[in-house]
């Protein structure tokens, strides 16, 4: 944990204001993940990203009611703020 | 609580809203990091996408602390999937059903904006 205590996490926020002009990943509910420059952060986990990319993964089910294999939809928006209550969590990504 | 904008440029407004704000509590603050800039983006063409998929794009007219957003002239993305929707004009959209919000990035001021939020976390931990 000697990297933690250098870098000044104390609370786990600390690791997404450590985050701020970096890339990070963030899942969130309805099996959506988007990745984005972060910009901006509240205790709601509100969030502002820049350059960002949405991945959606849907699962159709045929008329019988068996899953198809997973289908990925992705879309890249310029800027975009996600509301804190979809959040489920927020990592940063190594470049 | 009344927050004056200025008529100055980009990066002043946010300092702006920033001073007005430390009359407030310090759990207070950090609340109203997304509100002031929200506020900063009033008229600018925003859309706005919903937990059921219905996006809505239209003018930004005001916003509030639950983060409520009130949209003129708006357009639905997918007119065919929401036909109900062709006939309003402007909109009043509750906070709480809000997925995303999109903007163009030229209305945000990023330095800025990362500046703010550090100094919200700052404060917010005191």
């Amino acid at each position: 944990m000697d990297d933690a205590a250098n870098s000044g996490i104390s609370e786990p926020l600390d690791l997404v204001k450590l985050s701020l002009g970096e890339r990070v990943f963030i899942k969130l509910r309805g099996d959506r993940t988007v990745t984005g420059v972060l910009h901006a952060y509240d205790a709601h986990m509100n969030v502002v990203l820049s350059q960002v990319e949405e991945t959606i993964h849907i699962v159709d089910v045929t008329e019988d009611g068996n899953p198809l294999p997973p289908r990925i939809e992705k879309r890249n928006l310029e800027m975009l703020f996600v509301r804190g209550d979809g959040v489920i969590l927020i990592s940063p990504t190594q470049q | 609580m009344n927050i004056k904008i200025q008529d100055s440029t980009h990066s002043t407004r946010y300092i702006d809203i920033y001073i007005t704000q430390r009359t407030f509590d310090a759990s207070q603050l950090f609340i109203m990091l997304i509100f002031s800039f929200f506020k900063t983006l009033t008229d600018q063409v925003i859309t706005v996408e919903l937990k059921n998929d219905l996006s809505i794009t239209g003018t930004l007219k005001s916003v509030d602390q639950f983060l409520n957003i009130r949209l003129d002239g708006i357009s639905v993305e997918d007119p065919e999937r929401h036909p109900h929707m062709l006939a309003v004009k402007n909109c009043f959209i509750r906070g709480s059903v809000v997925r995303y919000v999109r903007m163009a990035a030229r209305s945000v001021d990023t330095t800025l904006l990362e500046d703010a939020t550090r100094r919200e976390a700052k404060e917010a931990k005191k």
